[in-house]
């Protein structure tokens, strides 16, 4: 590990302060750093701020703190009656531990990043930009196949970030100089065109603050993961799925994707298709259609593709056979 | 810099550089070699402590960052002649073969219990309310974060088993 500076934020300014790297619950950033991928001079601590608190918003829904660890965050018993899919989602990533340690905003925070990305002897555009991606004609099992650019097949890895996605849910974010701005999870993360190294919308001395749930959906909640293991896994393919139903039709659908890009994967055609339609094997063929029409396998992945046609099917037959009887 | 590590009761002043990981500062530092490193990389479990009663991997995280925390490692959890419950029921079953992961299995298991025992659901509950029912499905999820590369782990789940039963 290079060295750095160790400081302790005691107030959000503290961090904010450009140039250096904040270090929530590390687990992401200091795994990167005995690799020496990530090569910060400051590291600032933030987990002496008041940001651990999960509060109910004037609207009905929930903020929940950028310290909030996963764990606290699945266990929430608010979290856990109103919004089952962020539940659901967080209990599917990683491990005890590590869901003990990682926050709310750290783990948005996590690289997207591929086994290339982690292996210092090869090129990389994620991690050295300009140096090439080996992983288009490499090993590319888990990669992307929408959303993919020349530069970066990368996937992003996270769970708790796509069921978000599916709550539209927003970041808080406080920048140098104290001013806040909210940017919703959905567009939060970035697809990699030219620019792979940058995997979110933060700039240097940006600090999250905050997560916040808008009220409570309502609906059936589902998040499937499908991985290479039945635990402790990145998932080749996720769906988050909120779902109402309503005289036998679907009311409201909002589905999020995971496995599939450099980001969670939204598709509004694909909820406005479903939206006001009776359930059924045609419609979810012709959702999965659309959502996959542009997919690009790169050989080992191309799997991922009928993998995500299915899911989604799976996902979408399970909810509205629950959904009828909710 | 300085921290001050509380550790199994006792306080530790370490002077130590702020890229000494947890786990190197028990061992290497303090002589606490019970914290095992296999990965250092948060993949494999055995560096698992407990930091104000959860289960962390101690090799993913700084020293310097749990300045006046309660840790608490295996030595901490019992001794020969009083063994914690879950060690005695790991001696019984015979959940290990090489050992080198099980000090990080009894303490990821020790508050993997207490998580339970809070109402916390795993993935595969059924159930975001209920009271989860420890079964071996429960805990062979709930304890995916500690590897054993010997394969022990139908003894292990056993010897999680045997705990669950006597304090039910």
């Amino acid at each position: 590990m290079k060295p750095f500076d160790y400081r302790r934020a005691e107030s959000p300014s503290d961090a904010t302060d450009a140039g250096a790297r904040i270090i929530a619950g590390g687990t992401n950033l200091l795994d990167l750093m005995k690799l020496e991928i990530e090569r910060p001079d400051t590291l600032i601590d933030i987990n002496r701020l008041d940001l651990k608190a999960i509060e109910e918003t004037e609207e009905g829904g929930l903020r929940i703190g950028a310290l909030v660890t996963n764990s606290d965050c699945a266990a929430d018993p608010r979290i856990r009656r109103d919004y089952g899919v962020l539940a659901r989602a967080i209990l599917a990533g990683a491990s005890g531990q590590l869901r003990n340690k990682a926050t709310t905003g750290g783990n948005l925070c996590q690289r997207t990043r591929c086994g290339y990305f982690y292996d210092t002897a090869m090129p990389c555009n994620k991690r050295d930009p300009g140096s090439g991606c080996q992983a288009k004609d490499g090993f590319n099992r888990i990669h992307a196949v929408l959303g993919a650019s020349e530069a970066c097949i990368a996937t992003y890895p996270g769970d708790m970030a796509v069921a978000m996605t599916a709550l539209d849910a927003t970041v808080e974010i406080e920048s140098k100089g104290g001013e806040t701005r909210i940017v919703p999870v959905a567009d939060f993360h970035r697809l990699p065109g030219d620019t792979p190294e940058r995997d979110n919308v933060l700039d240097p001395g940006d600090l999250i603050t905050a997560v916040t749930l808008p009220p409570p959906p309502g609906g059936v909640h589902l998040y499937r993961k499908v991985r290479d293991r039945a635990s402790y896994a990145f998932a080749l393919v996720s769906v988050a799925a909120v779902v109402t139903i309503a005289d036998g039709r679907f009311e409201r659908v909002a589905l999020a994707f995971g496995g599939l890009a450099h980001k969670p994967w939204r598709d509004p055609r694909v909820e406005e298709l479903l939206t006001g339609e009776e359930p059924g094997p045609a419609l979810f063929d012709e959702a999965a259609e659309m959502l996959l029409a542009d997919a690009e396998g790169h050989g080992h992945n191309d799997f991922k593709i009928p993998l995500a046609w299915r899911t989604l099917r799976a996902v979408l037959t399970e909810a509205s056979e629950r959904g009828d009887t909710a | 810099m300085e921290t001050r590590l509380s550790i199994n009761g006792d306080t530790h002043m370490l002077d130590a550089d702020p890229r000494t990981t947890l786990l190197d500062a028990l061992r290497n530092h303090l002589g606490l070699t019970g914290s095992k490193k296999g990965c250092d990389h948060g993949q494999c479990g055995a560096c698992t402590v407990l930091i104000d009663g959860r289960r962390i991997n101690s090799c993913l995280t700084l020293a310097c960052m749990h300045d006046g925390q309660e840790i608490t490692t295996i030595e901490g959890l019992g001794e020969p002649g009083n063994l914690s419950p879950l060690q005695a029921a790991f001696v019984r079953h015979d959940g290990y073969q090489c050992g080198y992961c099980t000090p990080g299995q009894i303490c990821s298991a020790t508050a993997m219990l207490k998580e339970a025992e809070q109402g916390w659901p795993s993935y595969v509950s059924d159930d975001l309310d209920g009271a989860p029912a420890l079964d071996g499905e429960e805990i062979s999820e709930r304890m995916s974060g500690n590897l054993c590369r010997c394969g022990a782990y139908s003894n292990i789940v056993d010897a999680i088993t045997q705990v669950v039963g006597e304090r039910a």
